[in-house]
């Protein structure tokens, strides 16, 4: 029993779920950040993917740690990666239609849907 | 049974919803069509009912042929509608569907070429359906909806010269005026069904159940309460009826077209307040031994005198046939005032509603004459008529006929009913008598007086010269008069009572000889002033000097309303409530919306239209609420 918790905790040599899970928060934050703050639809584009790679990690990590030997987690994150790409093609299909519209991809050009 | 209200109904939906496609003749030709089958119907099935099937064992059967629940509230709490069978709702299905009949033919010549044909008739069969729902009516509170109903019929109808200032005035204070007392009927209708718990007619009018009632009331003031809901109820009557001192509107209502005046200002929805009193007539007697009783006999009686003393003085025709008016349905109240219950008791109340009978034939006849001599002369004046006897025969024996019947000149109708009226009050109160004696000598007066005036006088020249109305109208005037002259023949005792049996009455010779006395009597002053053009009249005018012209102007009760109404009630009661709902509660309706205006306009900038604001916020509330619920499962 106690064997098998210490191999749960530590399955990649020397690096722990929690090193791994802070470091995809960092990039879902990064993410976060970079949606609510660029000023161009291609940057908010690619904080989104940031957002959703941070989560196929997630998904990895997590299976890999807690339920080793099943693939559901594995699964997820390839939809995941299968998602984003369907959803980059459709935003990059609406950014350009914006810009044949009114030549320009930045978000302050888009605010005409207001009080 | 039930078409009987359903057919004008549906006729007045036909014309009333395709008012513009229907063209002039043809929506009179419905209307007609309608009436006639209406008509039909209704006198079948009352004189089956007196006949035939209503007499079993002696006795009247009350029958309700139909009643379904309206509202549910609960279940002693209902609203039915239904009809309702007994000697008076089959009265009323004679009298009204046979006015209103006559009225729809007359008027298909009188209203001829008049705009708003279509509409004419589409609220004449609205009329005609309120009424028949009223007087067939099961319950109290489904007689105060058609009353509602005739209401506004009558108020359309008035009001059906739009384009005259005076008509619309008019529609405007008979609404208000019966509106007003409406609100004690409805006020008077309310207290009764909470004390007696139910509206409808068969119970409340049961002795046992009135004897309960009686016990177990609460007083207020000094009366029981119930005697209080009576009194108010019948002040809804008093409005609809044109009683001392809710009359105002009647004589006003005269600007409506003359067939209107005939149905309903004379005949049909003017009596609506004396079928109430005779609908609810032993509550009225038994309750408190009938006090409530006395305020209708007494309130009758100074009508009557009243609007007889003003109908002498009176030059428009249509205002002295409005004034009889009054002052005969203040006969009827008298008469229902001093009647009692039982067997011959109760020839107060027989007398009434055969009064009711022949005063709605005689009346109509003489509106509708009267709308024939405006017709030809175009004016409703007196001094522009004169010498009309040559020119209109078949109204002016009409007329004739008319007038005895309401003089009281035997054989004709009024003189049965008003015998009748005087002996029931010479039995109970010497006062009354008197006074409805004297009203008889002044009735004969002023009717010739009209009828003087109006045919013989002199020969004035006419500008164009007065030809005689179309058939259309003339055979209504002659079945009117043939009922005028006739129907008082008709054993009405042995149909309507009290109690529900038949009695049988005789001619009080010595009383009956007295009051025409009195009426031949006024018919020969009549003669005496006005038979040839003279200043007799004139000269007695002057003679009476203030008291003429206090009569005159209808003893300045419409001034006084008016002084009421501007500079008591508007001034010291309706203006502190405009100050109070201008700025108290629009002041707190406006500040509402202000505010919700200034508040929005402060954080409107947060519909920034920036959809990174917008995903801010979400995830920026998002994360607090995480917080607070992660903060709650860990305590």
């Amino acid at each position: 029993m106690q064997k098998q918790k210490k191999n749960r905790c530590i399955m990649i040599n020397g690096v722990s779920i929690y090193e791994i899970l802070t470091l995809t928060s960092i990039m879902f934050f990064i993410g976060v950040y970079g949606f609510f703050t660029r000023k161009n639809l291609i940057a908010m584009l690619v904080s989104v993917e940031l957002i959703l790679n941070s989560a196929a990690v997630n998904f990895v990590i997590i299976n890999k740690y807690m339920f080793p030997g099943k693939l559901g987690g594995d699964i997820f994150s390839i939809f995941i990666i299968a998602v984003a790409a369907a959803e980059t093609a459709l935003a990059l299909a609406i950014i350009i239609n914006l810009y044949r519209l009114i030549m320009s991809v930045k978000t302050k050009d888009l605010e005409t849907m207001k009080y | 049974m039930i078409l009987i209200p359903l057919i004008p109904l549906a006729v007045f939906l036909l014309l009333g919803i395709f008012f513009r496609r229907i063209k002039e003749p043809v929506s009179g030709y419905i209307g007609v069509a309608g009436l006639t089958i209406v008509s039909l119907i209704s006198f079948y099935i009352a004189i089956s009912y007196f006949l035939d099937f209503g007499l079993v064992n002696g006795e009247y059967q009350k029958i309700i042929v139909f009643r379904s629940t309206w509202i549910h509230f609960t279940d002693n709490l209902k609203i039915e509608m239904g009809i309702l069978l007994d000697p008076l709702s089959a009265v009323m299905l004679i009298v009204v569907p046979l006015i209103s009949w006559m009225v729809h033919i007359y008027s298909l010549g009188y209203m001829k070429g008049e705009g708003g044909f279509t509409r004419f008739y589409a609220f004449l069969s609205l009329f005609t359906f309120s009424m028949l729902g009223l007087v067939l009516s099961v319950n109290i509170f489904q007689i105060y909806i058609f009353w509602e109903l005739v209401g506004v019929s009558s108020y359309s109808l008035i009001g059906f010269y739009y384009k005259k200032k005076s008509a619309v005035l008019a529609a405007k204070k008979a609404f208000i005026v019966t509106r007003f007392a409406d609100l004690g009927f409805l006020i008077g209708l309310l207290i009764l069904s909470y004390f007696a718990g139910t509206f409808d007619f068969l119970t409340l009018t049961n002795l046992d159940f009135i004897q309960t009632l009686n016990g177990q009331a609460v007083t207020f003031m000094g009366l029981s309460v119930i005697t209080w809901a009576l009194i108010l109820i019948f002040m809804g009557g008093a409005g609809k009826s044109a009683m001392f001192p809710l009359h105002i509107w009647l004589p006003d209502a005269m600007e409506g077209p003359t067939p209107v005046s005939a149905l309903i200002h004379a005949a049909t929805m003017v009596v609506a307040g004396v079928f109430l009193v005779a609908r609810l007539f032993p509550m009225f007697y038994f309750i408190e031994d009938g006090i409530a009783l006395e305020v209708v006999a007494y309130v009758g009686a100074f009508t009557t005198l009243f609007a007889a003393v003003i109908a002498l003085t009176q030059y428009d025709i249509k205002r002295v046939l409005a004034f009889s008016t009054m002052s005969q349905i203040g006969y009827m109240m008298l008469a229902l005032g001093v009647s009692g219950y039982g067997e011959h008791e109760g020839l107060g109340y027989m007398a009434s509603m055969f009064h009711l009978f022949t005063h709605a034939m005689f009346k109509a006849l003489l509106f509708l004459g009267a709308g024939a001599i405006i017709h030809a002369v175009h004016s409703n004046f007196m001094q522009d008529m004169g010498g009309l006897r040559k020119h209109l025969p078949v109204t002016h024996i009409t007329f004739l006929v008319a007038a005895l019947a309401i003089s009281g000149i035997p054989p004709f109708a009024g003189f049965f009913s008003k015998d009748e009226i005087l002996a029931a009050a010479f039995e109970h109160n010497k006062l009354i008598w008197f006074t409805g004696f004297i009203v008889a000598g002044m009735t004969a007066f002023y009717m010739f007086r009209l009828y003087f005036r109006i045919f013989w006088w002199n020969d004035p020249e006419y500008k164009h010269k007065p030809h005689e109305a179309p058939k259309t109208m003339t055979v209504p005037l002659m079945i009117l008069a043939f009922m005028a002259a006739f129907s008082g023949f008709i054993p009405f005792s042995d149909f309507v009572s009290t109690d529900y049996s038949p009695f049988h009455t005789h001619i009080e010779w010595g009383l009956a000889g007295a009051s025409v006395g009195i009426g031949v009597l006024g018919i020969l002053l009549a003669v005496l002033f006005y038979k040839k053009e003279n200043d007799l009249s004139d000269r007695f005018a002057r003679a009476f000097g203030i008291f003429y012209k206090w009569t005159f102007n209808k003893f300045y009760i419409d001034e006084l309303y008016f002084f009421i109404t501007k500079k008591i009630i508007f001034k010291n009661i309706s203006a502190p409530f405009a100050w109070f709902d201008r700025h108290i509660v629009d002041g707190t309706m406006n500040g509402i919306g202000n505010s919700t205006v200034w508040i929005s306009e402060k954080i409107k900038g947060l519909q920034s239209g920036r959809v990174q604001d917008y995903a801010m916020y979400f995830v920026s509330g998002a994360t607090v609420i995480s917080m607070i619920l992660w903060f709650l499962l860990n305590n």
